[in-house]
């Protein structure tokens, strides 16, 4: 029925997997399985190795080179440069720098927001379903995953509609006497508006220094207005996956720890709180890494929105950007392995946080 | 069953739970209403969910029924059922042809093959976009169907998925069908592949799905208009054209036929996608 019960399975059918097979047949048919094995892996090897072993190691080669993505650069087309790609977008001062490390800032902050909000929001949406009161489940859980396998790019042009001036938003915040932004096109950083709020309007003294081609006020900006509709679309669109994984854990905890401490007077968010939290722990490990490491991928959405407003723009953009608009292809390839870079760390991390039997 | 709730808690519950559903299906009533507005109505009242007037052009622009053909989203739909077709069809059979080899044939470098199919379930799409660009330029099928076929009709998290699946088909199955003098193709696909039905229809439903929404892989793989499925068709259609509000009827509307093929398949197999994106996930 599931291949998690099939990973349960999998001990007895490898036992079972390599009987003795009669004498004299032995050698027939390991010579047959050794042939057929190679037959049977073979296309689909040959096509992991050709589009994507052999691009990522080309792609390596191209970070050290000027290629235009207009010659060949395996004939002699492109240039070897050595680290000048890597060192402007991190070491030398200038448009290269400003502009991979604003897209780090913007990714830092989406990141920041969204891995909290979808993991609290996909929780309360899985405590909410798994309710053994309420009726009518299926259909709210099925309402809260759908966004979930819907395309990126037909979310995010309804997203823009909502959002757009006189959109459904806005229209919903002057109801209650709201005067609300251009949300899509609002570069003015959240923490910023919150300082505006308390009186500082104009960037003090010490935040103009510049660490590493932006200034410390535009580190410090927070996500942007444009920035949060990302933050916002993304976390509705995502949490009805992750709240399945915590359905799935929820449905797993026996409910007599939780009667015991009922009865020993321990009230609903207690109960919640020192025993159901705790017995989630490796999904909400599972939740938070798997949430780190998509976030750091954010593309479809910033393809959209990121060209009208430099606060939205993310390294994954960057990278596409200096290669397909700018043809600055070692520039974006670079990018690409840094951003390569993180993730790897982030899966490592990952795994190491958690159990290698995780079924949750 | 000792624990009762109080009528007061459980209104409380279903009040978050309608709350939590309108913010969840909102954007989609919205989306599909404001396709039947007119443009001047689309803008104004964006919130009404009734349009007034009821106004079928843009429909009508989707299905090519106007002498306005700027738009050609029929082509767009064609290709994006074409690629996603083959793509489907391409991972069903190879992955789960690598995946009985990977689960149940014993061939030299069968360990070396498994752990790099495993290690490439690491490598992020993003960073594919150049390296498969450039390798697509090299082999000359740039902007091309096979080349936006071929190097994604076969996925890692497919193979592993597949083996799962026939980790727990019994041996003795088989054994039976080699002694009646089986050979190994034979056996897999009359013997084995039927008893895994399940993990077939979660992959053609998983497959299907990522590579209907698929978009940034088509963006680097194509140029020309001809390729453009609905995912970069839309993309096209709107860039550049924020905050000018007309058009948004034309826009929900190509973005519902978009949302509708996986909405249906969502709901045909629900309890299957569910599960697939469970196990994808934690294993991946």
């Amino acid at each position: 029925m599931s291949a998690l019960g099939a990973t349960s399975g999998e001990a007895a059918a490898v036992e079972t997997a390599t009987p003795p097979p009669p004498r004299g047949l032995n050698r027939t048919i390991r010579g047959t399985q050794a042939v057929a094995g190679w037959l049977f892996v073979a296309p689909a090897a040959v096509i992991l190795v050709v589009f994507l072993v052999v691009p990522i190691v080309l792609a390596l080669f191209v970070s050290f080179t000027d290629w235009s993505g207009l010659t060949n650069p395996l004939t002699g087309g492109a240039h070897w440069v050595g680290l000048d790609n890597y060192k402007s977008l991190l070491t030398e001062p200038g448009l290269t720098q400003s502009g991979f490390m604003t897209s780090l800032r913007n990714n830092f902050y989406y990141v920041l927001f969204v891995v909290p909000a979808q993991t609290a929001l996909a929780l309360g949406l899985a405590v909410l379903v798994n309710n053994r009161f309420l009726r009518g489940k299926g259909f709210f859980r099925t309402a809260f995953y759908f966004p979930s396998v819907t395309s990126s790019i037909a979310i995010t042009l309804v997203f823009m509609f909502l959002f757009n001036p006189s959109g459904v938003v806005n229209v919903l915040l002057s109801k209650v006497g709201l005067h609300g932004p251009n949300w899509l096109i609002d570069e003015n950083g959240l923490f910023q508006v919150v300082a505006g709020a308390f009186g500082v309007h104009s960037t003090p003294g010490w935040a103009q220094h510049q660490v590493l081609g932006l200034s410390l006020w535009d580190w410090l900006s927070g996500p942007s207005i444009g920035m949060c509709v990302l933050i916002i679309m993304v976390t509705w669109t995502t949490s009805g996956s992750f709240m399945l994984m915590f359905l799935a854990a929820l449905q797993g905890i026996s409910e007599d720890l939780d009667e015991a401490a009922a009865i020993d007077g321990a009230n609903a968010w207690k109960r919640f709180w020192h025993i159901t939290l705790p017995m989630l722990r490796p999904t909400l490990v599972l939740v938070i890494t798997l949430g780190l490491i998509g976030t750091w991928q954010v593309f479809d959405q910033v393809y959209l929105l990121g060209p009208n407003n430099p606060t939205i723009p993310t390294p994954a953009y960057y990278s596409y950007r200096e290669s397909f608009a700018n043809f600055h292809f070692g520039v974006g390839a670079a990018v690409a392995f840094l951003l390569f870079l993180l993730i790897v760390v982030l899966t490592v991390i990952q795994r190491r946080l958690l159990p290698e039997d995780i079924q949750s | 069953m000792i624990r009762s709730t109080t009528p007061g808690r459980r209104a409380t519950g279903y009040l978050l739970l309608v709350i939590f559903a309108l913010i969840f299906i909102g954007p989609f009533l919205i989306e599909l209403m404001t396709s039947f507005k007119s443009d001047p109505d689309a803008t104004a009242h964006p919130l009404a969910l009734l349009p007034n007037p009821l106004d079928l052009g843009a429909w009508k622009r989707i299905f090519g029924m106007t002498s306005d053909s700027s738009v050609p989203i029929l082509t767009w739909l064609g290709n994006s059922t074409l690629v996603a077709v083959c793509i489907t069809g391409g991972r069903v059979f190879l992955d789960s042809l690598a995946g009985y080899a990977l689960a149940r044939m014993d061939f030299p470098g069968r360990r070396v093959v498994f752990a790099g199919v495993l290690g490439t379930l690491a490598v992020p799409s993003v960073v594919l976009l150049i390296p498969r660009f450039l390798v697509l330029k090299e082999l000359g099928i740039f902007d091309t169907y096979q080349g936006m076929i071929i190097p994604i009709a076969v996925d890692a998290t497919g193979i592993f998925l597949m083996r799962q699946f026939f980790l727990a088909v019994p041996a003795s199955v088989e054994e039976a069908a080699r002694l009646d003098g089986a050979g190994p193709f034979r056996i897999y696909w009359s013997v084995v592949l039927p008893l895994v039905r399940p993990g077939l229809i979660t992959l053609t439903i998983l497959s299907f799905q990522g590579s209907w929404n698929e978009f940034s892989y088509f963006l680097v793989s194509t140029s020309s208009p001809s390729h453009f499925t609905l995912t970069t068709g839309l993309a096209q259609l709107t860039s550049g054209s924020l905050g000018k509000g007309n058009q948004y009827p034309l826009f929900m509307g190509a973005a519902l036929i978009t949302t509708i093929p996986v909405a249906v398949l969502f709901f045909l197999f629900q309890k299957r996608l569910t599960r697939g994106q469970l196990d994808g996930s934690v294993k991946g």
